[in-house]
């Protein structure tokens, strides 16, 4: 059971009186990509935001590494392995390029991914360095945003729709860093719109609908039909 | 089925409305029942009264923080002495145009002012009034930084005798205070009320339903603006003497009106009405304490914004739903 | 026109004092988008810790700053963290109020404290020492005060700007949910923007006392030429500050000219006159 980072156990969250989840429960194994899929309003960015502490939910719904994390402040999270790249993005834009990456490196973890080798995963961060974080391309700033996830050194990052209103071509890019990701041992739940995309890039495919969960399977062997049903509902 | 009622009238209106008559009556009579320090108290309730309320209006309602409303009620009181010491007009009209002259300085200072946002409009306000104030203690002709008083022959206009005149300029202060009382009330359950709380909940959304903020705010100000004016005539006529910084004082106008509105309620009609008792009861308790009475005060407001941000009003509304006053609209 | 250089200089030299008073309220606005109302009398709060520190000690007034900057500071980090950080949020009404209540009560607790009479701080020989500059007299003591400014504004600017605590500063300012996420303490971060700022309120009040007289009520005015000074010079930039704390002295010193009314006046009128061409300021950051 130590190989289990992730475990959420009966979730429910919502915003003020309104209920946006409903007992989502599943577990992530060390080493594996989840992904996560739903239509918008599913209740995905809800759940990403739950487990963050950034919206209520109780102590023991969530659990890192086997510790329950439900009434851990947010920013003890980082430290313990948390990270999260929001949907949107979300850099700050009042600092450039390197002072966003290097922010969340001073407030995360040391270990494996530093400035020099995030610049080495996505070189042209380094030429783009000292520009305001956000007079970068969509692509560039998403590359931004995930570098600052890795750069907190985590155990696990929470991939909240990467590739939301980036061109085919640029989300290839991105997607063409992930296995570099995940080979630095850092494990990942992934949400996005693309299905197909969801599906080649995790091991485990859950989707949302309503706030519910209503399709948990192996990605490899879930069939289009089963995972349109799911989406949609009957 | 039953059909809907479509009035968004009180349910039961009787009682308020005889209330409101039993009180009018009351305050119209007092000078035939209350002594001469009694009806000076009681001007001086109204009048805050009628500042609170006004207040609240432009705070709670147009989302305006204010802290300059003294530069309203200090010109309001220029204008009448200037009008009525230096060329005879008479008070009534006097009254009239110290609200159409304090309107016009509301006017003037909006398109300035409005481009400051919150705290900084506040503050906006406030250099306003000093302005103002710097600019009248330099007039010679109105007596510079010593003020003027009101000279015998403007005073002998209202009225001869001294009991008659003392009654009439309580009524001034009385009937200005209430009808801007009841006006604000009115104004809130009207249409124009209605802009106004949809401005004050969600400008954005307002603004796409079609109503211009701007203006909503331009002409709140300039009423809120004017009615003061006409509050600092009738309150300096009574006091006889004027001062630029009795006049454009920050404490009288401002701080201690917003203190009793915030403590009483800020946002609801009845927080400005409960905000003057409290006020008045305290300051009665308090008296010989002297400054530590406004140090209380001021605690007393930061705990109500730190604990109980709809002040006393808010407590009891929350607690027991009862509206005195109801201002909104309930399906 | 050589007889306004005199004046022009002056206010230079006055304007030094305007932006020590200014830089705490664009530091804080910038990072926290609040306005202290009380920032004056915190000023004037200063300067009579000052005043004690002296009777106790019988230190010089600058030498006073080493007890009376980390008191100021420490004050500020426990307001901020145990008061002010309720009233952060959407509404602006609670942290105008609070910070209303905090004048009221440190102006009334001076009063009872101090009473109304009128102290300064005795500075000695930099009191009335001058240095000769082409005809002109500059005040030592006012020259230390341009000075002093000048370095708080590049100080600042380089925490902001090239400091770890800048950085996180900047970021919590952005998105404070977001630096909550990434492992910011953001009350702590809030408080030390607090700290800082009562640090520069502090020397604000050391360098007024020796300057001029001030009693329990002078604080307002403080505010008030603060806060022109940052709107004249814009929002968001520490530069701006300097720049509009030395503009609003110089139209002083020329209104001093006429009478001492017409010198606050002229200020005020200056600050309506950005208001209406320029509504952002001089040099507002442009984010």
């Amino acid at each position: 059971m130590s190989d289990i980072l992730l475990s959420v156990d009966r979730l429910s969250s919502g915003y003020g009186d309104f209920q946006a989840l409903f007992d989502v429960s599943f577990d992530l194994p060390r080493g594996q990509v989840l992904g996560l899929v739903g239509a918008n309003g599913a209740g995905k960015t809800t759940l990403f935001r739950a487990i963050m502490g950034l919206l209520p939910r109780q102590e023991k719904m969530v659990a890192f590494k086997g510790a329950p994390i439900g009434n851990t402040p947010s920013d003890q999270l980082a430290k313990m392995g948390l990270a999260l790249v929001p949907e949107g993005r979300r850099l700050f834009r009042s600092l450039s390029v390197e002072e966003n990456l290097r922010f969340a490196a001073e407030h995360g973890r040391k270990g494996h991914w530093d400035l020099s080798r995030l610049y080495g995963l996505f070189p042209i961060l380094k030429e783009k360095r000292n520009l305001p974080a956000l007079s970068l391309s969509g692509g560039q700033q998403q590359m931004v945003a995930i570098g600052r996830a890795l750069l907190a050194n985590p155990d696990l990052i929470l991939f909240d729709e990467i590739s939301l209103g980036l061109a085919p071509v640029v989300i290839n890019d991105v997607y063409a860093a992930l296995p570099d990701i995940i080979g630095s041992g850092i494990s990942a739940v992934l949400v996005e719109q693309d299905i197909e995309r969801a599906r080649k890039s995790s091991q485990t495919l859950i989707c949302l609908r309503e706030g519910r969960k209503v399709l948990h399977a192996p990605s490899h062997s879930v069939s289009k039909h089963d995972i349109t049903a799911a989406y949609f509902g009957e | 089925m039953t059909p809907i009622p479509a009035s968004s009238a009180p349910r039961r209106p009787d009682w308020r409305w005889l209330l409101a008559a039993a009180l009018v009556l009351a305050v119209a009579s007092a000078p035939f029942w209350a002594g001469r320090a009694e009806l000076r108290l009681l001007s001086e309730v109204l009048s805050f009264l009628a500042l609170a309320v006004l207040w609240n209006l432009l705070a709670g309602y147009a989302g305006l923080l204010s802290v300059g409303q003294q530069a309203f009620v200090g010109l309001g009181g220029y204008v009448l002495f200037v009008l009525c010491g230096h060329y005879g007009v008479s008070p009534y009209l006097a009254i009239a145009l110290s609200i159409v002259g304090a309107g016009a300085l509301a006017a003037l200072f909006a398109p300035l002012l409005f481009r400051l946002d919150g705290a900084y409009f506040a503050v906006g306000t406030w250099v306003a009034a000093e302005t103002v104030m710097l600019i009248f203690a330099m007039i010679p002709a109105m007596g510079g930084g010593a003020g003027m008083s009101l000279p015998a022959g403007a005073v002998k206009a209202i009225a001869a005798e001294k009991e008659l005149r003392e009654a009439v300029i309580f009524w001034l202060v009385a009937g200005l205070s209430l009808a801007t009382l009841f006006g604000v009330f009115a104004l809130l359950r009207s249409r124009a009320g209605l802009a106004l709380m949809a401005v004050r909940d969600n400008g954005l959304a307002a603004a796409s339903l079609g109503i211009d903020i701007w203006r909503t705010r331009f002409f709140t100000y300039v009423l809120v603006g004017g009615l003061a004016g006409g509050l600092g005539a009738v309150i300096f006529l009574q006091k006889l003497r004027i001062s630029p910084t009795a006049a454009f004082s920050l404490n009288d106008w401002s701080v201690m009106v917003i203190f009793a509105v915030v403590i009483g309620g800020i946002g609801k009609l009845e927080g400005a009405i409960i905000g003057t008792l409290i006020y008045f009861i305290l300051r009665e308790m308090l008296a010989d304490i002297g400054a530590v009475y406004l140090v209380i005060l001021g605690a007393l407001a930061i705990l109500t914004m730190l604990f109980a941000r709809k002040g006393l009003w808010g407590v009891v509304d929350a607690r027991l739903g009862w509206s005195l006053l109801p201002t909104e609209r309930k399906p | 026109m050589a007889s306004l250089l005199d004046p022009i200089f002056q206010g230079l030299l006055l304007g030094g004092l305007y932006t020590i008073f200014a830089v705490g309220l664009s530091l804080i606005f910038g990072v926290m988008r609040l306005v202290n109302i009380a920032h004056g009398d915190f000023i004037v709060l200063a300067a009579y810790l000052a005043h004690m520190v002296l009777t106790l000690t019988g230190l010089h007034p600058l030498a006073a700053l080493v007890i009376v900057v980390p008191l100021m500071a420490g004050l500020g980090y426990v307001l901020q963290r145990h008061v002010l950080t309720r009233t952060i949020g959407d509404d602006i009404l609670p942290p105008l109020l609070v910070t209303f209540g905090m004048a009221v009560i440190v102006q009334n607790g001076l009063l009872t404290a101090f009473s109304t009479n009128a102290l300064r701080l005795p500075a000695g020989a930099i009191e009335t020492a001058s240095i000769g500059f082409g005809g002109i007299n500059l005040g030592v003591l006012p020259l230390l005060t341009l000075a002093v400014a000048v370095a708080l504004i590049a100080g600042l600017e380089f925490i902001f700007a090239r400091t770890r605590l800048g950085r996180a500063f900047r970021a919590t300012s952005d998105d404070p949910q977001m630096a909550t996420a990434m492992g910011v303490r953001t009350p702590h971060v809030f408080g030390l923007a607090m700290a800082l700022c009562f640090a520069t309120v502090a020397i604000a009040g050391v360098f007024l006392a020796m300057r001029s007289n001030f009693d329990p009520f002078s604080g307002p005015a403080r505010l008030l030429f603060g806060f022109e000074a940052v709107i004249i010079g814009g929002l968001g930039s520490f530069w701006g500050t300097l720049a509009g704390g030395l503009i609003l002295g110089v139209a002083q010193s020329l209104g001093a000219q006429i009478s001492p009314q017409v010198q606050v006046l002229a200020g005020h009128i200056v600050f309506f006159l950005i208001l209406a061409v320029r509504p952002r300021g001089l040099f507002p950051k442009t984010a």
